[in-house]
């Protein structure tokens, strides 16, 4: 096994697109360092990119925040404004493992590994946040929901990189939630994750709204037939009853050691409708 | 003072026994100096790895280790042809080393010695096992029935009369109780059947374990190893390996948690078999994997209790049938079950039936208390039905019936002096019981019995050129014992704690040491050790009265001195320890107190556990909110630890209640073979555990001693069921109450409601 750490983003693309068999990016290595000591992959070829320039730094510019493919969940953590902007995210990125695998793990890394059950990523869809890729051919920007296809599959191409995470600017009376149902009170594995993010208008009445579900199908999910159970509504309980039934109707998942199809089902419901009042509870100020 | 000096511990006032002082081990621990299983290291160390089955059930047609052999730094390669013709329990060797079928999954099939960790790793992919897969059974129920795929062909049911003609995958029956519950049921106004079961869970101790073999061209051994009695495992490694017992030295290191899974061997035969075909030392470390897929967790099992009460509270009849699959072999817990299955309670009509069944799981080890908590939870499940149908206080209930001195005990024994009653006295008096609960908060009560064992012991006491004293026991300090060792030491010797210093020997250092089990340790050791201060004593008494030329019997020994016994023996300034010991050489050289002993008497132990649950009804999820534990310890001679023991157990049994299981698939592999998925509590999961010692003293202990490891983690399952049952307003008869299991039963409770209205 080769281990580089290039400088730049451009050397790692070309040393990834260039090494024939298996070659993996290393962001925290949390995921993947677990994996290769269980056997379960045994890369010929190991991409650091921490070294790379801006892919440790949060920027925060006129469309929102660029967040570097590198930045711990520590470092979100620490950063004010992001914390104000989009505490859901935030929250789904600090749930990540204890403090250790806080000071490594990365939300690129969450999203890259694609497990269905990882915890930043239905926050992260439910934000609108969108991934910045480094090619072969060049840069090309998506929705963050786009780029795992199945547990452990990505859309991302030979030589592809995250290089960023951005999330958009806020509008006033906004708020987002992330809550995942775990048997454990910390130390676990989302048996159902769910992102909320929302806006208000100045009645109350919500005029945005994007509900994302983890955990309960092959990949995180948008639901869009749950997110209109909102707009328009003043998050009532009418509202919030058809948008926990709006949610369940949306998984499709399967019998693990975790949880039965049937409690998922159910949980994805109880917990959008619980995050739903979280993100409302933000928007209206609280 | 005479050996067999028997003290009032109830009126007696201690000097030392009962403080809390540091422990001895406490700073090697948090410095990261102290030497766990995996620490032990020998130039030209190989690394030794296992390879497993993958299958539940499999015939091994063929292991090809060629390719594996000719890899270079592979210097060893063992499997079964290396463990034909090993003695002893045959059951063991064939679980250490996999015979003509391998029987659960993980089961080992061939071990590697190589060079480095890589290399090994490399080898056992290399060996190339032919399996012919075989039909398997993982639940203890469907492996009973009949047309089940049978593990050993010549598995005959044990104590059935008369006994069965055709192998079967249960290996023995056995029965307990007197008087005839049929009778007790029709005296009844209230009569409760229910069946009940629980998952296999795992000790969950931190440290894998690890051992390091080093044998030598001339056929000398030694085995530095992680467990529970390093005596056991000379016997049981030289018996394998076809070693004299003398020959193989074993040392116990510390100990990272056992809780009975350490009290049996797994890869010390493999070791010492690699080390002698390389003619090197090998180590070997189980992964977390590995701990969980083959070592012993403990019995799943599945009961049917039925118990009779009258209006007035009297239990009439009791009855009990537990069927637990033990794994691959014979061995489940289930007469230690079916005995204390309704040893709380004093019974005309008592009658417990136990099965002890094999599936294709790992052989069972014990668990803290084996046997007894699962059976607890559904006989104490039962008794809080039926005070509830009857509308008595449950704690009342248990009072009316509980066992006492003199009680004829429903296992055989009649019981000597005994804490129930003053634990439940206790709980009901404790502020918990009256705490206000909150919304979807239930409470809980139940109670527990456990044995306590006695066994084997061997302690020297060695008096130094200075006074202090060095303590060489042979039971592996698994909860501080190194601690109450000291103290108990220093009390009868009059000096401080901290001039007593308590090792754990290796076997050529002591004689014959049972495990560290049964809650045995402060109990026999204990006693062990106060008679070798004794036998020291005595002694020091003779060396003292040698100095002062008079005669021995005119010397006692008083706070640390010896003292002439009155104004006849002569006027002479007491002598202290240090005195004496410093002119030991020329007074008849070095001084050492000795005791061996096969413990007797010892006292069974009781405990009461309330606690209050809190059920998210949408959820089901389940937190426990508030939790005490009432125990008698008979004496407690380190309160910390003895609270550590109860808290530790209550925490053990809250994850087994809620959260802790063995998931098998339908290809009959383990599911969740790791601290993720098999969850054990973490810390903010629970409450404080708030404790209280009860001393109701042991007759058959100098100092009243109980065992106080294995009680506490009897009536955890019962107490939070009963909890989770009362906050959810729905019995839940199966362990563990995992969200989707809670969330299912109020759901068709809700739908039964409906249905009625
Ligand atoms: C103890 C522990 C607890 C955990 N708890 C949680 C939890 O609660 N919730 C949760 O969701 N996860 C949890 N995880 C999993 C893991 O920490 C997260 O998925 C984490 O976000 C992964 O980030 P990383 O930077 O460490 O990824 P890495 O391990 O470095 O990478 C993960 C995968 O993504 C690829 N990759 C990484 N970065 C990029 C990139 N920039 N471009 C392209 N591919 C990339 C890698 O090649 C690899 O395949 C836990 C892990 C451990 C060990």
């Amino acid at each position: 096994m080769r281990y580089e750490a290039p400088t730049t983003i451009n050397a790692a693309v070309k040393l990834l697109a260039g090494k024939a068999g298996v070659a993996r990016v290393l962001a925290g290595g949390t995921d993947l360092l677990v994996q290769m000591r269980t056997d379960r992959i045994a890369p010929d070829l190991v991409v650091d990119v921490k070294r790379i320039a801006g892919m440790r730094a949060i920027a925060t510019g006129a469309k929102g925040f660029k967040i570097g493919a590198a930045v711990s969940g520590a470092e979100l953590g620490e950063h004010k404004a992001l914390r104000k902007a989009w505490p859901g995210v935030v929250e789904a990125a600090n749930l990540i493992g204890p403090k250790q695998i806080q000071s490594r793990a990365t939300i690129a890394g969450n999203v890259c590994n694609a497990s269905p059950a990882a915890d930043s990523v239905p926050a992260l869809v439910a934000a609108g946040a969108s991934a910045v890729i480094a090619g072969t051919k060049g840069k090309r920007t998506v929705p963050v929901e786009t780029i795992a296809v199945g547990p452990g599959r990505t859309s991302l191409k030979k030589g592809e990189i995250v290089e960023a995470i951005l999330l958009p600017k806020r509008p006033p009376r906004s708020g987002d939630a992330y809550l995942r149902f775990i048997p454990r009170s910390e130390m676990d594995i989302a048996v159902v994750g769910v992102g909320v993010s929302l806006t208000l208008d100045t009645k109350g009445v919500c005029t945005a709204a994007r509900v994302a579900l983890g955990a309960v199908a092959e990949r995180v999910l948008l639901v869009p037939e749950a997110a209109k159970a909102l707009i328009g509504s003043k998050i009532d309980d009418d509202a919030l009853a058809r948008l926990a039934a709006a949610a369940s109707a949306a998984c499709r998942p399967i019998d693990d050691k975790r949880g039965t199809k049937e409690f998922r089902i159910k949980i994805a419901g109880v917990l959008a409708k619980r995050a739903a009042q979280a993100a409302a509870a933000r928007a209206r100020g609280k | 003072m005479p050996l067999d000096t028997q003290i009032d511990p109830a009126t007696h006032k201690f000097k030392l026994v009962g403080s809390r002082p540091l422990r001895p081990d406490g700073v090697d621990k948090v410095t990261g100096r102290a030497r766990f299983g995996a620490d032990a290291t020998a130039p030209g160390m190989l690394v030794g790895r296992i390879l497993r089955s993958p299958h539940a059930h499999a015939r091994i047609r063929k292991i090809d280790t060629s390719r594996a052999e000719k890899l270079p730094g592979v210097k060893a390669i063992v499997t079964q042809a290396d463990f034909k013709d090993a003695k002893g329990d045959q059951d063991v060797v064939c679980n250490v080393m996999a015979r003509d079928k391998a029987l659960y999954d993980g089961h080992a099939v061939a071990a590697v010695a190589a060079t480095d960790a890589l290399v090994a790793r490399k080898a056992l992919k290399l060996i190339k096992v032919d399996y012919e897969v075989l039909p398997h059974v993982t639940d203890v129920d469907e492996s009973m029935k009949p047309g089940a795929p049978l593990l050993h062909a010549g598995m005959i049911t044990e104590g059935v009369e008369p006994p069965p003609k055709k192998a079967s995958n249960v290996a023995g029956r056995c029965e307990f109780g007197h008087g005839d519950p049929e009778t007790g049921f029709k005296q009844a106004d209230v009569v409760i059947e229910r069946t009940f079961k629980t998952e296999a869970t795992h000790q969950g101790y931190i440290e894998p374990h690890a051992c390091l073999a080093s044998v030598t061209a001339d056929g000398h051994a030694d085995l530095w190893v992680c467990t529970q009695g390093h005596y056991m495992v000379r016997n049981v490694c030289a018996e394998i390996l076809g070693m004299d017992v003398s020959r193989l030295r074993v040392t116990a290191s510390e100990i990272g948690g056992g809780f009975g899974g350490k009290t049996t061997v797994f890869i010390e035969p493999v070791a010492l078999a690699l080390a002698r075909k390389s003619g090197k030392p090998v180590k070997i470390v189980m992964s977390r994997e590995e701990v969980f897929r083959a070592s012993g967790p403990t019995s799943s099992a599945s009961m049917t209790v039925k118990i009779g009460v009258t209006r007035a509270g009297k239990i009439t009849g009791a009855f009990a049938d537990i069927r637990m699959q033990g794994g691959a072999f014979a061995g489940a817990p289930t007469s230690l079950g079916a005995m204390s299955a309704f040893a709380c309670y004093d019974l005309e009509h008592v009658k417990a039936i136990g099965w002890d069944v094999v599936t294709n799981r790992p052989k069972q080890a014990a668990y803290r208390a084996p046997g007894a908590p699962m059976v607890a939870f559904a006989v104490e499940s039962v008794l809080d039905e039926l005070a509830q149908k009857i509308g008595m206080d449950p704690i009342e209930l248990r009072l009316k019936n509980a066992a006492k001195e003199g009680t004829q005990s429903s296992y055989g024994p009649k019981f000597n002096r005994i804490g129930l009653t003053a634990c439940l006295e206790a709980a009901r008096k404790h502020p918990h019981y009256t705490a206000k609960l909150g919304p979807n908060q239930g409470r809980g009560i139940a109670a527990g019995f456990w044995f306590n064992f006695g066994g084997q012991t061997c302690v020297s006491l060695n008096i130094g050129v200075d006074g202090t004293v060095a303590l060489a026991v042979g039971t592996p300090d698994i909860g501080g014992s190194r601690a109450s060792m000291c103290l108990i030491a220093a009390e009868e010797l009059g000096i401080p704690y901290d001039k007593v210093r308590a090792i754990v020997a290796d076997t050529s250092s002591l004689g014959h040491n049972d495990i560290s089990e049964g809650s045995r340790v402060t109990f026999s050791t204990g006693l062990a050790t106060i008679q070798a201060a004794r036998d020291a004593i005595g002694k020091l008494c003779a060396r003292a009265a040698k100095m002062w030329g008079i005669s021995p019997e005119a010397v006692v020994w008083e706070n640390g001195y010896a003292k002439p016994a009155g104004s006849n023996a002569g006027n002479f300034e007491p002598l202290s320890l240090a005195a004496i010991a410093k002119k030991a050489a020329k007074t008849g050289g070095p001084i050492a107190g000795h005791y061996e002993v096969n413990a007797d008497g010892a006292g069974v132990s009781f405990a009461v556990h309330l606690t209050d649950a809190e059920v998210d009804p949408e959820t089901g999820r389940v937190q426990i909110k508030r939790y005490t534990v009432v125990q008698d310890a008979g004496k407690a001679v380190h309160p910390s630890y003895v609270e550590g023991q109860f808290q530790g157990g209550a925490v053990q049994g809250i994850g087994w209640a809620i959260n802790e299981e063995y998931v098998y698939g339908k290809d009959g592999r383990l599911q969740n073979p790791g601290f993720l998925d098999y969850r054990i509590p973490v810390a903010s999961d629970l409450p404080m555990i708030d404790t209280v010692i009860v001393e109701v003293p042991n007759p058959g202990h100098p100092y009243g001693v109980r065992g106080v490891g294995e009680t506490s983690i009897v009536p955890p399952l019962a107490a939070v069921a009963n909890a989770v049952s009362n906050a959810a307003g729905v019995r839940l008869t199966a362990l563990p109450m995992s969200p989707p299991r809670v969330l299912k039963a109020i759901d068709e409770a809700a739908a039964v409601k409906k249905r009625k209205r």
